[in-house]
Order: structure tokens, then C-alpha cells, then sequence
């Protein structure tokens, strides 16, 4: 059965183009948030709930419930941060909406911050993406201009400001608690929760922090209802997902896939399949902080539940591919040197516990390491994964995890005391 | 609120609700391991250490910032905390130069001893090779990067008790390092000495500058007549050192240690505390009847005074002129007490045993030569005597109780108080009260200057002036007094301010381990001294009266204006 969708039902991906504010209401934009607007917070964010949307950062948090916990603090003034800094490698869904469908992303926000009571609101997009802040300043202004955005939106009574706000450079700033120092002008490392950005986030307010992916949802669900939302993908996990494919694979880029869908599916059917000749070794799912699967577990479908089930997170929904050619050990250690270079610094497993990893890849790279380093690193990634301050060390350890159970064949192979040259020398 | 159940190491046990697993696994008798964690301080979460299990939960949490909920069940013993726990250790070594050895903390650091704790065996990680350089720039203190194991402690000491803030931790990963803006060197920054950081530094990575070395140098030296004096707060502190409890009033002990030591003369600060008060006193007087800058803001503490020079210059002229008695009694060994018992100055090598690294500083600031060369020519910390006393061999419980000598060991419990926050306050206030209404006082204890509490207030009626008093400890608290002044709400007329939280029984050179739990006990010993004193108000301390009989003629008058004042400068 071909679960392929017959056409984009939420990202307008095919034309691949960019949609100005005309055709943005001519094809029902605004609709939504008019629709908000007349009936009121509490119905609004009933339908999110019904429609079981969940975060798409990679966290998977049930938005409404997220919603409802600002709407439950007394505190009148509440932030909504739409967090743009999509950095993780291998991911470029969020750019693709903000350079072309930038209208419905602040329709998103215009209708979030309504259910959530939030007047004042920042979109923090990473430094990196220079077009795509152009067009979200020009669009923001041109939104105001037509009573989209700012003081009392189509009349309503409503008013939010939205202000474009860009990082600097850090990939950690992605993290939520990272993002809220970074905005207030402090080193963008992470905090402590609790507090939850719902409870304490910006300048210590209540704060609706979500991807863009996430509240790029949110107009459609409102213009079409919960259960046209729920046609597609699984009762676990309903709607679609922006699947970022790349790598070794006929045909790489975005794609909006309905949840439930294979992963093997979706790369044969959307990514027409390896490249012709070779094999797929490996596959990773969720960017860099996400695992390696070997192609038998390419059978799980992408669903929060089953996937949670084996181990594979959905993450940002990067999925590259790896095939025959590829080595495991200069993947893993790629991702790491990356981890190691974006990790803040503020704890030990992470700082000092991804140095120590990399070090070992360099000597098993190097053909120098011993069996006993790879019983080290699989110490240290256990200390990394389970000790780690923030999501970005214990996601860190997770291509070490995965690849440490599915291939350590290949990491004793580059041992030296695997090698019969080295028993030889042993016994010489 | 009610007491909840939790379920720790498979024992149900019921605890208080909001505490952390920490504190209630400490409270159960289980002493998790931390680095990072200070009680006196907000929580970090950085070293990761403290983690343990908690049912249902994926990963391991942290101790020191997870709250205890109703049904929580809690293992803090098993393979998977020891494993993790261990490899933690073991990475913060790998990173960590192992010249432990050679370590001026050797015996007492926190990391040493948890690594004994934990049987860490094998250091699998490659060792780092470190390449920072040492900070040597200050006479007070000395940082040593390379050691640093980025728990954040002396940063948050600097930032929230003392609210300076010149600490900080720069770029990120593997290259985070904590120091001065831009990894300058103490002296180039708006750093006022006062060691909360080396204070609170669980390893070797910030300490006072040792100068035992050099009292060893001088105490050997047949030409020389080396003479100690120590500061209020080193009697109620030093006993920590020998493993005594918090709180052991030591003074007898210390003045025989001293002289075991080989001092010539073993001689109070005590005595030039209470000079301090009828000099500060009458200049107190001195402001009110002749439309002097008001409120007067108390001089003896040095770190303090580099604040205020730093931070506040356009606030100087509320400081009192007067010395801290440190430099007070530097002053007079060199002539009073050089002249009454025929030496030379120059012979004479004068010694202090402070809470105080900022002391060091003040010591060998230019200005402190009234007696033609350096008044005080080595400080040492209370950390460093007892590294002296150590080194001798000297077994502090075996020593007999002595006294002070004479002239410059003779005090008042008014004296005594000086180191405990609103001491100053109180000792002045007792003898301002009796010189201004010429009655004695009924009740000596004014009870609302002290304690813990960060800004406190008195207020004295001295024959119908009323005279209101604001006592401040820790520079954060400082910082609020001076932005009232600074803003014209202070209706002060005199007003303490100590740099260290709780005074200098607080400082930057006490024992290490030192919290504001020990601080309060401490301050007890020093109320303890004060009450067992026959004399217990400044001015009657029979030898400042033969100093000011003999030598000084009156205060506030020209020696006393020569040899026991003096001026700042802005450094802002």
C-alpha cells in the first residue's frame, strides 16, 4: 500500500516557492487566526489537544498540555518564543518554512499566543540563516502593516509583538533554557529546571517556547479541525512530519511524510532508495544527536511510540543515509567532534567525557586503540548519556550508544590487539 | 507542611516536602558526594557527582538540584550510580594536573578526598597537558587555572555574596576556563582580595600567597625582634584547623603556639581594636559637632576599602580616616613600642595573623609606612599559621593556655567583638554612649546589631541625639547601603560595614569548609570572649590609656593624625 500522501497537506512543499501574504490568504491563510480569534482561547486550544499535535524540536511535548500550563499562571505578562535556531546538522525543515511559507509560521505564533495569553514574543532564528531572517523582518512588518500582527489584531482586542531575534552562532542555544539566557543578553548556556520556561522562562515570565515546525501546524488544524488533522498518521502520533533526507540516497531533500510510514519507506519511496550498486550500512534518525540503526531496524515505523520503543529518536526528523562505503567509526566521530566543539562546558560528563570519546576514535581511527578503549567508551558514553546537564550531552552519547551496539564489530576490528599481526607480535 | 514518604536505598523514611534528595539523603545518615554544591550557595548542577536513580525516571538525577516528591524511590547505591559516579571522578582527573603531592592543598582538598572515598584505582582518560599560566599578580592571592575544575563555586561568591563579580567563566567546552575578563590577572581588575573564592575553592585552583616562608626567614634571623599580633576572629577559628568543633574559643592555646613558634613578642590586635574605637569614636563626635560627611562609614576592612575605592570613589569621604587596627598596631610597634623598650624600627619585623587575605593587600599598600617603612611587614592567614603549626610538629591540644604580652596584648571584650558583624558597631556605641553622656552604661549587649541578617539597624539615644547606625556584612549587602546613601534615603549617622559575610570571622583566610552555619558559631565563641572579659568597653583598657597618657597625648590629635590615619584613593 502506498501510505505516500497524494499531495502536501500542511507544508506546501511542491511548489517551492515562496508564498507571499496575498497568496497566503488566498489559499485560507488567515482564516485560522480569524477563526481564533472569534472563538476564543479555550475552544482553539481544544482542538490542538484533540489533535494530539506534539512538539516537533524532538522533544515530542504534547503542545496544548504545554499551552495550558501558561494559561494556569496568574502572572499577566507571558512570553511565546518561536525557536528558530534549527542547528542540528542534517536538518533543514524549519528554513524551508520560514524562507517560504513565512505567513503561516506567524499565523502559528499569532494563534499560539493567543491560547496562551502571551503579548510580546521574539522568533530566535540561528545566525546562519541570513535569507531567512530577511524574510521573516520583512514579513513580520508587512503583517503588522495589514493587522495580522501588533496592536489589536483584526480588531480583536488581541495585540502581540514580535520581534526577530538572532543567535550568534551556538548550536546549544537551541536548547530552550540556552535560548532564554541568550536572549536576555547572558552566555547562552543552559539552566536548571524547574523552573520550566512555562513557569519562569524569559526575564523570569511565563514563556510558550516551541519549533517552528511545531507552530507552523497550528493554523491548519485550526482552519480544518482536530479530525482532518487526525487523517493522517497514526493515533499515536497524528498529522505529518518534515522528514530532512540526505546522504547516500537517490533523492535528497524535504519531504512531508504522514506518521506511520517506515522508515524503509519512506527512504525508498521518497529517497528513491540507495544509490545505485550499494547497500545501506546504516541509517541516522534524528541529525546528529540522534542514533545509528542498521537497515533491519529500518522496518520500525516513524511514530513517537514505536520508535521510543527501540530506541530511535525521531528528533528534528533528519534522516541520513549511510551506505557500504561508508566507515562507522569517521560518522560517529564526525557527530562527536561536533558535540565536543557545541558543548558548553558547564558539566563534567559532557565536556570532559566527550573529549575523552573523541581522544579513544582518534586511537581506534589511528589503528592504536586496545579492546579495554572500547569498554572505556562505552563507560564514558554511559556516564554521558545518563549524568549530562542538558539534552545536548545526553543526545551526544546516543550515535556512541547506537553504534557501540550495532556495530562494535567495527570498532574491535580497528583495535590493535584484534589484529593477528598484533599476536604475532605478542608472541614473538 | 507535612512530612511526605520517600523510599531511599529500598528504607521508606518520611522527610520534609521542597528538600532536596541531597540534603535528605544527608539527613538519612548518606553522605553524597559533591564539588560543585555549596550550601551557602545557589545551585549549580555542574560536576554531576551527586547523581543517584529515581524510579521511572530514564536517567540518572542530580542530588543537589531534584526535589523529593511524595513516593519517590530513590537508590543512591547501586552499580549504575557507582559506575557513573566513578567515571565522572575519573574524567575530572584526567583533566586535573596530579600534583596533588606538591598541592598547597594537599590534606584538605574536597577532590582528594572523594577520590579516597571512591577507590578511584585507574585513570583511563588520556591526561590533559594544561598550559595555563599562574596569577601571581596580588600580594593576597594566588590562582593556579590549571587546577580549576570549573565548579563554578568562586564565580558564584564573587557574582552573589560579594556582588563584584570580576570572576567568570569564558568560551566554552574543553577550552571553559574561569578567571578574570579576557583571563587578566587579578591586579588588572576591580578584584578587592577578599578570598570568598579561595575560600570556597574546593580544590587548589585559587589560595591565599604563601608567606610562611618568609616568618620562617625572619623568625630565624638572630638581628631581628619578630613580633605577632592576631586579629579578633583567628581565636575563635584556628582550633578548626586541629580538628576541634566549630566555635572552640582557642586564645590561650594560640598565644602559646605562638611563642612556640618562636615570636619574640606575642601581642593582640585586640589592643589597637580598641584604640580604633576611641579614635573613630571621637572622629564620629568629631563630624556630628562640626558638620563633618555624614554618615561615617567604618575603615577596617580592607577589602572593603579597595571596594569602595573601586566602585564607589565619589563615596570616600564617608569613611572613616582611621587605620584598621592591623596597620594601627603596625604603626605603633614600630614607635611607641620600639621606643619603650629601646629597638630599633628597623630591627623590629612585624607580623599578623589575620581571617584576611585582603589584609595582605592592605599591608603593603604605599601608604602604610608611618613609621618610616613598612608598618607590617608579613601577613599571615589563619589557614597559614596553621600550616606553621603543623609543620612544627606542635600538637594544639597539649598546649598550655597563656597570655598575651604587655603593653600591646592587653584588650577589651569590646575589642574581641570586632571581628563578628556589628561588633565595630557595638564596641563604638558602648564607649561613644559613655564619653558623650558621661553615664555609665546599664546594659552593655546592643542585641539588634547582631547576627546573620545581611543589613541591620540601631538606633542610640545619646542625651537626646539620637544616633542611627546601619551595620552591613558581605558586599552585596554593602552594595544596598551604598545606593541608599548614594541616592539620598539613608538616614544613617554611623554605619559598619564588613566585606566578609559575618564579618571577619567570615573572611578569605579562615579555615576552609567554612559556612554561614559555622560563621553563626563563631560569632557566639567571639560574644562568649567579649562576655568573659573583666573589661568589656574600649576606653577603659588601661594600656591605650598609658598609649594615649605617654605617647599619643589625645586623640585625633597630631601623632594620632601621623601615625594612626590615613587616606584613600579612587580606583575606578
Amino acid at each position: 500500500m502506498n501510505k505516500m500522501l497524494d499531495d502536501d497537506q500542511i507544508f506546501n512543499i511542491s511548489p517551492g516557492r515562496h508564498v507571499d501574504l496575498d497568496h497566503h490568504c488566498q489559499n485560507g491563510g488567515y482564516s485560522a487566526l480569524a477563526k481564533a480569534l472569534a472563538q476564543g482561547p479555550e475552544t482553539s486550544l481544544k482542538e490542538i489537544s484533540d489533535a494530539g499535535l506534539r512538539g516537533r524540536g524532538g522533544a515530542a511535548f504534547p503542545t496544548a498540555e504545554k499551552i495550558k500550563m501558561l494559561r494556569a499562571n496568574t502572572e499577566k505578562l507571558r512570553y511565546i518564543i518561536c525557536n528558530a535556531d534549527e542547528g542540528e546538522p542534517g536538518t533543514f525543515k524549519d528554513r524551508f518554512i520560514m524562507t517560504h511559507i513565512p505567513f503561516q509560521l506567524l499565523e502559528g505564533i499569532t494563534i499560539a499566543a493567543f491560547m496562551a495569553g502571551a503579548s510580546e514574543g521574539y522568533i530566535y532564528v540561528r545566525h546562519e540563516y541570513p535569507e531567512a531572517q530577511k524574510i521573516l523582518r520583512e514579513s513580520i512588518e508587512e503583517a503588522e502593516r495589514r493587522g495580522f500582527l501588533g496592536e489589536n489584531i483584526l480588531g480583536s482586542g488581541f495585540s502581540l509583538s514580535l520581534k526577530l531575534f538572532s543567535g550568534a552562532g551556538s548550536y546549544l542555544c537551541g536548547e530552550e533554557t540556552a535560548l532564554i539566557s541568550s536572549i536576555e543578553g547572558k552566555k547562552g548556556r543552559p539552566r536548571l529546571k524547574p523552573p520550566y520556561p512555562t513557569q519562569a522562562g524569559l526575564w523570569q515570565k511565563p514563556t510558550l517556547i516551541n519549533n517552528v515546525e511545531t507552530l507552523a501546524n497550528i493554523p491548519k488544524i485550526i482552519e480544518k479541525s482536530a479530525s482532518w488533522y487526525r487523517s493522517f498518521g497514526t493515533p499515536d502520533s497524528p498529522g505529518t512530519k518534515l522528514i530532512s533526507l540526505s546522504g547516500d540516497v537517490q533523492n535528497r531533500g524535504l519531504f512531508e511524510v504522514p506518521f506511520g510510514m517506515t522508515f524503509a519507506e519512506i527512504i525508498s519511496e521518497y529517497g528513491g532508495g540507495a544509490k545505485t550498486g550499494k547497500a545501506i550500512k546504516a541509517v541516522n534518525i534524528g541529525g546528529a544527536s540522534g542514533v545509528l540503526i542498521p537497515p533491519e531496524m529500518l522496518f520500525t515505523p516513524l511514530e513517537y511510540l514505536a520508535c521510543s520503543k527501540t530506541g530511535i529518536t525521531i528528533g528534528s526528523g533528519a534522516i541520513f543515509v549511510l551506505d557500504d562505503t561508508r566507515s562507522i567509526l569517521s560518522n560517529v566521530q564526525n557527530r562527536l567532534r561536533f558535540f565536543l566543539h557545541e558543548s558548553c562546558g558547564k558539566c563534567t560528563p559532557c565536556r570532559e567525557g566527550l573529549r575523552q570519546a573523541n581522544l579513544i576514535l582518534d586511537r581506534l581511527l589511528a589503528g592504536e586503540a586496545v579492546r579495554q578503549d572500547v569498554s572505556t567508551l562505552e563507560r564514558y558514553t554511559r556516564a554521558i548519556q545518563e549524568a549530562s546537564f542538558c539534552g545536548l550531552g545526553q543526545a551526544a552519547g546516543n550515535s556512541l550508544r547506537s553504534s557501540l551496539a550495532y556495530y562494535r564489530d567495527e570498532y574491535l576490528a580497528s583495535c590493535r590487539d584484534n589484529k593477528p599481526s598484533f599476536i604475532e607480535e605478542e608472541t614473538a | 507542611m507535612q512530612n511526605i514518604n520517600i523510599t531511599l536505598n529500598g528504607k521508606v523514611t518520611a522527610v520534609a516536602p521542597e528538600i532536596t534528595i541531597l540534603e535528605a539523603a544527608r539527613q538519612q545518615g548518606i553522605d553524597l558526594p559533591t564539588l560543585c554544591h555549596h550550601p551557602d550557595q545557589r545551585v549549580k548542577a555542574n560536576c554531576r557527582i551527586c547523581v543517584v536513580e529515581v524510579e521511572g525516571v530514564k536517567n540518572l538525577v542530580p542530588s543537589c538540584s531534584t526535589r523529593v516528591t511524595a513516593g519517590m524511590n530513590i537508590t543512591t547505591n547501586s552499580p549504575r550510580v557507582r559506575e557513573t559516579v566513578r567515571t565522572i571522578l575519573e574524567l575530572i582527573f584526567a583533566d586535573h594536573p596530579q600534583e596533588c603531592l606538591t598541592c598547597i592543598r594537599n590534606g584538605n582538598c574536597e577532590l582528594r578526598q572523594i577520590a579516597a572515598k571512591f577507590g578511584v584505582r585507574d585513570i583511563q582518560g588520556e591526561k590533559r597537558k594544561h598550559s595555563f599560566s599562574q596569577d601571581f599578580s596580588t600580594p593576597s592571592l594566588v590562582r593556579n587555572p590549571d587546577k580549576c575544575i570549573k565548579c563554578g563555586r568562586c564565580a558564584e561568591a564573587c557574582h552573589y555574596i560579594q556582588n563584584v563579580g570580576i570572576l567568570y567563566s569564558h568560551n566554552r567546552s574543553t577550552e571553559i576556563s574561569i578567571s578574570p575578563e579576557y583571563g587578566k590577572q587579578l591586579a588588572d581588575v576591580a578584584c578587592v582580595l577578599c578570598g570568598q573564592c579561595a575560600l570556597v575553592c574546593p580544590v587548589g585552583a585559587i589560595h591565599e600567597r604563601d608567606d610562611t616562608d618568609r616568618v620562617w626567614e625572619a623568625l630565624a634571623d638572630p638581628q631581628k625582634h619578630v613580633v605577632v599580633q592576631v586579629a579578633p576572629a583567628v581565636r575563635v577559628s584556628l582550633a578548626e584547623e586541629f580538628g576541634f568543633p566549630s566555635g572552640e574559643i582557642a586564645t590561650g592555646k594560640l598565644v602559646s603556639a605562638l611563642r612556640s613558634l618562636g615570636f619574640d613578642r606575642v601581642f593582640d590586635t585586640d589592643f589597637s581594636a580598641d584604640l580604633t574605637i576611641i579614635e573613630e569614636g571621637h572622629e564620629l563626635l568629631d563630624r556630628i559637632a562640626n558638620g563633618g560627611v555624614l554618615p561615617m562609614i567604618t575603615s577596617c576592612s580592607p577589602g572593603w576599602i579597595k571596594y569602595m575605592e573601586h566602585y564607589y570613589p565619589e563615596l570616600i569621604p564617608h569613611l572613616s580616616t582611621c587605620k584598621s587596627p592591623q596597620q594601627m598596631f603596625g604603626a605603633l610597634a614600630k614607635t611607641y613600642y620600639a621606643q619603650t623598650s629601646g629597638l630599633e624600627a628597623k630591627d623590629i619585623i612585624v607580623v599578623s595573623v589575620m581571617p584576611c587575605t585582603a589584609k595582605k593587600f592592605e599591608a603593603e599598600r604605599p601608604e602604610m609606612d608611618a613609621s618610616g617603612s613598612q608598618d607590617v611587614d608579613i601577613v599571615l592567614t589563619t589557614r597559614e599559621l596553621g600550616r606553621m603549626l603543623q609543620h612544627e610538629g606542635i600538637d594544639f591540644r597539649m598546649l598550655p593556655e597563656a597570655e598575651f604580652d604587655s603593653p600591646l596584648g592587653i584588650s577589651t571584650g569590646a575589642a574581641a567583638i570586632f571581628g563578628a558583624t556589628g561588633g565595630v558597631m557595638e564596641a563604638a556605641l558602648r564607649t561613644v554612649y559613655e564619653v558623650v553622656t558621661g553615664k555609665t552604661l546599664t546594659d552593655l549587649n546592643f542585641t539588634t546589631v547582631r547576627g546573620m541578617t545581611g543589613v541591620k539597624e540601631a538606633s542610640v539615644d545619646l542625651a537626646g541625639m539620637e544616633v542611627k547606625a546601619g551595620i552591613a556584612h558581605g558586599l552585596a549587602n554593602a552594595k544596598k547601603i551604598l545606593e541608599m546613601i548614594k541616592a539620598g534615603q539613608s538616614d544613617y549617622t554611623f554605619i559598619e560595614i564588613m566585606c566578609c559575610p559575618g564579618g571577619c570571622i567570615g573572611g578569605g583566610g579562615q579555615p576552609y569548609g567554612t559556612t554561614n552555619e559555622i560563621r553563626a558559631r563563631r560569632i557566639e565563641a567571639l560574644y562568649q570572649v567579649d562576655e568573659n572579659m573583666p573589661l568589656r568597653k574600649s576606653h577603659e583598657n588601661p594600656a591605650v590609656q598609658e598609649l594615649y597618657q605617654d605617647f599619643l597625648l589625645e586623640p585625633l590629635g597630631e601623632l594620632s593624625h601621623r601615625l594612626l590615619h590615613t587616606q584613600y584613593c579612587s580606583r575606578s
